[in-house]
């Protein structure tokens, strides 16, 4: 177990090794220079090569890479041009509204793909099954931007039951700030008001979000259900007289939770991805509106902070669900 | 014993080879039964072929059906709703959606499938050597291809796009960087099952050189888990080609791409329900069709199947 620890950890590194890797060349073939860009149009050439220098931009390419590791070891991402801030300090104020976002998309997400994935396991082949099918599949080919729109189109202007996005009323002071979840705080603060508010915004952004990890997972617990529903120790144990529910709720459901726990983890990159464009529609201040108002602004640090970040969190997130996975399965925790 | 290796050398890769006329008739005859099989047992995945194929189809041919310029204002009809003049409605410059709509199937389709050639063939390539040559070079191909398979592939694109520069060219290009390491994964599978066999052994023993062994031998007998694949992908690339877009790094406006569509039509949407709904609806009956297709084609392609 502590050398798949060790090997776990140790590839961790390689992939945010690679990532800072990747990013670094991205920027070095951006066609437009970054010296030029900070020093502004007015600037004499002096100023120029100061900058120049000040970035270490005038040193070989390796040293600026070994450069560039030691920024993102202490933290330093550069700055952005559009907030005039430190990249860092932006990701810190923008990120708690992804994670609350994305969060709340998984968790929806997992609790109606296992209800969905157990009663398509139950009544296979019935009408539930194959809607169960279909809403997987739509879910998996709707691209979430346009589900949002159409969602606010619906929810916001027609029906008006939803605010069309933000994640506070306009004029509402958020909760005092502990984590920046904005559900957390105000229920910290005592504040339901607040609370009930934070969720009415939450509600349409994440259920979007939501929509197309939702099949995933339940196709994923239908399928690893009616295997398990096959194998000896089923049988024994509706031999010895427990009702298919307790059977399935006991017995094959547990042993079919593992792989689902592998999807979960996967779904975790997909919904991160997925906060970028439903955040854009829903104008939800989280690090991907960040990112997507950088790329219209040309502003290429903040755009290399959201992506390892997103990566960062992507890689620890997976790393725990393997190793979740090897401690909980004696196949592997014995070998 | 050399004249059963000569027999199977000489069928190649695939044991079924008909020799006579009258043989092939009837293969062609099993095979319209085996179609029709498949289209009775699974009739949603055939429907899902046929609107794949339907994609294909008005991607090839929509630049020539579209009614109307994809492009060109007409001021005198500006956000007009459906209508038989304009099925699809009008969008805020008088511009025909059923034509953009037409037109941008060409777009989606030609880049998702060049992003999926180049993505499975670059792994397909990784793939064969890792696992054919085995030891060092596998495990540092390998490792590779894991640390790839690690990234949140489309936020990876999405920077590498945005660091290129808007364009269609390069959203194409940073989605096939981050599209081939889980070719190099199936591929390398596939060869480790097929490595050993003894069609391969027999090779080998003649003399064929590794290329030929790789190519002739042990890449037609994956060829099955590849299309279905690429299939399954050529949806997914749609769907990340349209999102790069709709955030403003593919295509540019006035290109009737169906992600930039749904992007222009963002601000009007409460005035023009049907401006951004017929692309997004476009983009989901073709992935769907894509999905269903690579279904039923590994339920074709399955010789357990067939018997």
């Amino acid at each position: 177990m502590l050398h798949l620890i060790g090997r776990r950890l140790l590839f961790l590194v390689a992939v945010l090794l690679g990532i800072s890797l990747l990013t670094f060349i991205f920027a070095h073939v951006m066609p437009t220079d970054p010296a030029r860009l900070l020093a502004g149009p007015h600037a004499t050439p002096a100023q120029y090569q100061a900058i120049r220098h000040h970035y270490g931009l005038d040193q070989p390419v390796l040293k600026q890479y070994l450069l560039y590791l030691e920024g993102l070891a202490h933290g330093d991402l550069g700055s952005s041009g559009l907030s005039q801030r430190a990249v860092t300090d932006d990701l810190i104020a923008y990120l708690p509204a992804t994670i609350e976002l994305s969060f709340t998309a998984l968790l929806i997400a997992i609790l109606v793909g296992l209800a969905l994935g157990i009663v398509a396991a139950f009544r296979r082949n019935s009408w539930v099954d194959s809607l169960v099918s279909v809403l997987a599949l739509s879910g998996l080919a709707m691209p979430a931007f346009w589900l949002g729109l159409l969602a606010q189109l619906l929810f916001y202007y027609i029906l008006n039951w939803f605010p069309s996005g933000g994640r506070l009323t306009l004029g509402m002071l958020p909760p005092p700030h502990h984590t920046g979840l904005f559900t957390i705080d105000s229920i910290l603060a005592g504040r339901l008001d607040l609370l009930g508010n934070a969720l009415w915004h939450l509600t349409l952004p994440s259920v979007v979000l939501a929509s197309g990890s939702i099949g995933v997972i339940a196709r994923m617990v239908r399928g690893s259900l009616i295997e398990a529903m096959g194998q000896d120790y089923v049988r024994t144990a509706r031999a010895k007289g427990l009702s298919r529910f307790q059977v399935v709720m006991r017995h094959a459901l547990r042993n079919s939770l593992l792989p689902t726990i592998t999807v979960v983890g996967l779904q975790c990159g997909y919904l991160l991805s997925g906060a970028i464009l439903v955040e854009t529609v829903f104008t939800w201040p989280g690090i991907g509106l960040y990112a997507t108002q950088s790329i219209l602004a040309a502003d290429y640090p903040p755009i290399v902070g959201v992506t390892l970040t997103i990566a960062l969190i992507y890689v620890l997130v997976n790393t725990v669900v393997d190793l979740t996975y090897s401690a909980t399965d004696p196949r592997v925790r014995y070998s | 014993m050399h004249e059963t290796l000569a027999e199977e050398l000489s069928s190649g890769a695939n044991p079924i080879v008909p020799d006579s006329e009258a043989d092939e008739t009837a293969s062609r005859r099993s095979r319209w039964r085996l179609m029709q099989h498949i289209v009775l047992r699974s009739p949603s995945r055939s429907a899902g072929a046929a609107l794949a194929l339907l994609a294909l189809l008005i991607g090839l041919l929509g630049v020539w059906l579209a009614p109307d310029s994809p492009i060109l204002a007409d001021y005198t009809a500006i956000l007009g709703a459906p209508s038989r003049a304009h099925l699809f409605g009008t969008d805020n410059i008088g511009r025909d959606v059923f034509s953009r709509v037409l037109n941008g199937a060409h777009i989606s389709l030609e880049v998702a499938f060049v992003v999926v050639l180049v993505g499975a063939g670059i792994g397909t390539i990784i793939g064969l050597v890792a696992g054919y040559a085995g030891g060092l070079v596998d495990e540092i191909l390998m490792r590779l291809t894991d640390i790839f398979l690690a990234f949140p592939a489309l936020v990876v694109a999405l920077a590498m796009a945005s660091a290129l520069g808007a364009s269609i060219t390069n959203v194409a290009l940073s989605l096939m960087v981050v599209w081939w390491p889980y070719y190099a994964r199936l591929i390398r599978g596939q060869v480790l099952g097929l490595r050993e066999r003894e069609y391969v052994e027999a090779a080998r023993a003649v003399g064929a050189g590794h290329a030929r062994v790789m190519l002739r031998h042990i890449l037609p007998n994956s060829l099955t888990p590849l299309i279905v694949q690429m299939s399954l992908d050529v949806g997914f690339a749609i769907l990340a080609v349209s999102s790069l877009s709709f955030i403003g790094l593919g295509a540019q406006p006035p290109t009737p791409e169906w992600g930039v569509m749904i992007a222009d039509a963002q601000s009007y949407v409460r005035s023009a329900w049907w401006v951004a709904t017929f692309p997004g609806l476009a983009i989901t009956l073709t992935v769907i069709g894509f999905n269903l297709m690579a279904d039923l084609l590994q339920d074709a392609l399955d010789p357990r199947l067939r018997a």
